[in-house]
């Protein structure tokens, strides 16, 4: 799977987006020294699954602020530190810790540089990783990017390519606004060549990742990659549809996704969040809005069922979207008969074979 | 007088407390015009604790406030003239009626920020001191709570990393007795609420807040204490005679008694001081009517700014969303 959209590194060291987030994170840090990190084990032999791994050897263990169990706190100090002039970067293990200090993050963060009429400016990063998988459950793998970019004055971003996330974490480190970083685990693991040094992606909106006429797919984060391999199975089949990584979610670039649906008509969304009242449920309706006249099949959006996340395997079977299904879905919006779409399934399934519904394909590792 | 009043700290302040009981008792006066279309949360008896804080700090030294937060942008040199076309809703407003009277700031002379939801300016305070540690720029920054704070979480959390790290940051507790309409008694266990900054190992001092005197004193040990990289804490006892928001008393609707009341009026920071300061033979009678001409004159003339500014225009709602 060759990602020429991407991947500007030809030659480069292929290493997994844990890795290069955490370039990025001391890139960003190596060259402007008012950047400081805060988190619970910032320092920790875990370093927030190597993503802080050694920043504190780099730029001064001084600049790696340990935080007492106090979420709320901690990133309202976070945010004060960044009023007065710091570019404050939280780590939070797992997005649900976020809940505990939204109300710093929606009235403060959100807000003060617009009641302040542009006085203040609260440059700060707030990275929080969804946990999917090995039984994490209903509070330690949701996907809550809708709650965030509900809220004006944020930004959200879900990387989910090694390149572009170091890029992407470094632009959201000098950004002058509150980032919201939301990182899927899952993704942390796939590689790329990754450009060595300094690397900035804007904050811009989405990049096309595959290109087709058949239908538009806007994926987010994790689930670009179900899409990516749905669209090379539909590919070989004949029936070459477009993917659209999404990658900002706040602000939200539409003009990419109605150039393309203009030409596909057809618009299937996939979210790692929750279907009901998600992000594909602004892009559907935005897009239709636009686009009404041009559409030939009813926009479709999937995304996780209205139901808390369950820990069993069992339980679980089903509850994600993924390549299979995502092909399946797409070839029913495009008129692919039955038999069809049966063997492109039957061929995304026998790619996959045993391995576990709980764990990350190894197909998904890359090097992308 | 008014070079008299810089030189001496007392004059100074109680020409602040007057300056800032002026403003309020006016606000109060002219509210039921409804040109003021904002919820005013009024600090008339509470003047002792800000004027007396704000004194002692320097001008590059930042403060936080709350929802009740006139009196502490005042008392730290926030623009009148600019807090009242805020108040009115106006262009020249402070944040160009952004935030009403609740958000009122002025960074350029320190007041950072007022933050209406309880206790959620408490730990940004505790951030700006913790880049001002980093910068070793000699800044404090002073938090002005309310009684109500020491039930909220974030208050705990920010008084343990402040202790841990040694921040220059003082929180200022000032207890009025009521949150809203609901006593301490039916909010907290009976307690020194001085033990509560203790469990986070905060120094803390414990006055009169209306005693203009008493409060200075403890602000100065406060602020220089926490100067020197030692949070602190003052509890301050004072009394709001004015509904919790809104212009009027409300002495008779059953939540607390007229001879409570009376019992705090007896006690009233400004006209204590103004007594002191008289039997000290430092003020005289005219010349605390004459000050009184002088700043009603200046409160006045800023309800008129306020008033003559225009309304801003609704395309000016969109702008500053993102830096």
């Amino acid at each position: 799977m060759s990602m020429p959209d991407l991947t500007s590194a030809a030659g480069a060291p292929v290493i997994n987006m844990g890795t290069a987030i955490r370039d990025g994170l001391l890139e960003a840090a190596r060259r402007d020294p008012s950047v400081i990190f805060f988190g619970e084990g910032v320092e920790d032999p875990g370093a927030l699954f190597g993503t802080l791994k050694d920043i504190g050897k780099h730029i001064g263990h001084n600049r790696m602020i340990e935080m007492p169990i106090a979420e709320n706190g901690l990133i309202g100090i976070a945010i004060g530190a960044a009023l007065a002039g710091k570019r404050s970067v939280v780590t939070l293990q797992r997005v649900e810790f976020a809940l505990l200090a939204l109300e710093q993050i929606l009235n403060n963060a959100a807000k003060m540089h617009y009641v302040s009429r542009g006085n203040h400016k609260v440059p700060l990063v707030l990275r929080m990783i969804v946990g999917r998988g090995w039984g994490q459950g209903p509070e330690h793998s949701q996907s809550l990017e809708a709650i965030f970019a509900h809220v004006p004055g944020l930004k959200v971003i879900m990387p989910a390519f090694a390149e572009d996330a170091k890029g992407m974490v470094t632009a959201a480190v000098e950004d002058d606004n509150p980032v919201v970083v939301i990182e899927h685990r899952w993704s942390h693991y796939t590689t790329s060549a990754v450009a060595e040094g300094y690397v900035h992606r804007p904050l811009d909106g989405p990049r096309t990742v595959r290109k087709g006429d058949g239908l538009t797919i806007v994926a987010t984060s994790y689930m670009t990659l179900e899409a990516v391999r749905a669209a090379d199975r539909l590919a070989e089949a004949g029936y070459p549809v477009e993917v659209l990584d999404l990658r900002v979610i706040r602000p939200l670039n539409l003009d990419p996704i109605v150039e393309s649906v203009a030409r596909t008509r057809r618009l299937l969304t996939v979210d790692t969040g929750f279907r009901m009242f998600g992000i594909g449920a602004e892009i559907a309706s935005e897009v239709t809005s636009r686009c009404f006249d041009l559409l030939e099949a009813a926009p479709v959006r999937m995304g996780l069922p209205d139901h808390p996340t369950p820990s069993s395997r069992g339980l679980v079977r089903g509850f994600y979207p993924d390549a299979a299904r995502i092909a399946r879905t797409a070839a029913e919006m495009m008129g692919v008969d039955e038999a069809e779409i049966a063997r492109i399934e039957g061929k995304i399934l026998a790619d996959r074979g045993d391995v576990p519904i709980d764990v990350p394909d190894p197909f998904f590792k890359g090097p992308f | 007088m008014t070079k008299m009043a810089e030189n001496d700290y007392r004059l100074r302040c109680m020409r602040q407390m007057l300056r800032i009981r002026l403003v309020e008792e006016t606000i109060a006066e002219r509210y039921s015009e409804q040109e003021m279309r904002c919820p005013v949360h009024l600090s008339v008896g509470q003047e002792g604790t800000a004027v007396g804080v704000c004194d002692v700090l320097r001008s590059e030294d930042r403060v936080f406030s709350s929802h009740r937060s006139h009196a502490h942008y005042l008392a730290k040199g926030g623009n009148l003239n600019a807090m009242m076309a805020e108040i009115y809703g106006k262009r020249d407003g402070c944040i160009g009626g952004r935030g009403g009277s609740m958000h009122l700031m002025d960074p350029d002379a320190g007041m950072m920020a007022s933050i209406p939801i309880v206790a959620s300016s408490i730990p940004l305070a505790t951030g700006t001191a913790l880049s001002d540690k980093f910068d070793d720029n000699g800044k404090v920054t002073v938090s002005f709570l309310g009684d109500a704070c020491l039930e909220e979480g974030v208050f705990h959390e920010s008084a343990n990393f402040a202790r841990l790290r040694g921040l220059p940051v003082v929180y200022v507790c000032e207890n009025n007795l009521y949150s809203v309409y609901t006593n301490l008694a039916d909010r907290q266990p009976e307690r020194p609420l001085t033990d509560v900054a203790k469990a986070h190992a905060l120094e803390s001092r414990h006055v009169d807040g209306n005693d203009l005197d008493a409060v200075r004193e403890a602000a100065s040990w406060a602020v220089e204490t926490a100067r020197t990289g030692t949070p602190t804490f003052l509890l301050l006892d004072t009394y709001r005679w004015r509904e919790h928001c809104g212009p009027n008393y409300d002495n008779h609707i059953g939540y607390r008694t007229e001879e409570e009341f009376q019992t705090w009026r007896v006690r009233d920071p400004l006209e204590r001081y103004r007594k002191q300061l008289e039997e000290a033979g430092i003020l005289s009678a005219g010349s605390y009517a004459e000050l009184e001409r002088t700043l009603q004159a200046e409160v006045d003339a800023a309800f008129t700014f306020a008033i003559n500014s225009p309304l801003p225009e609704p395309n000016e709602a969109r702008a500053h969303v993102y830096a």
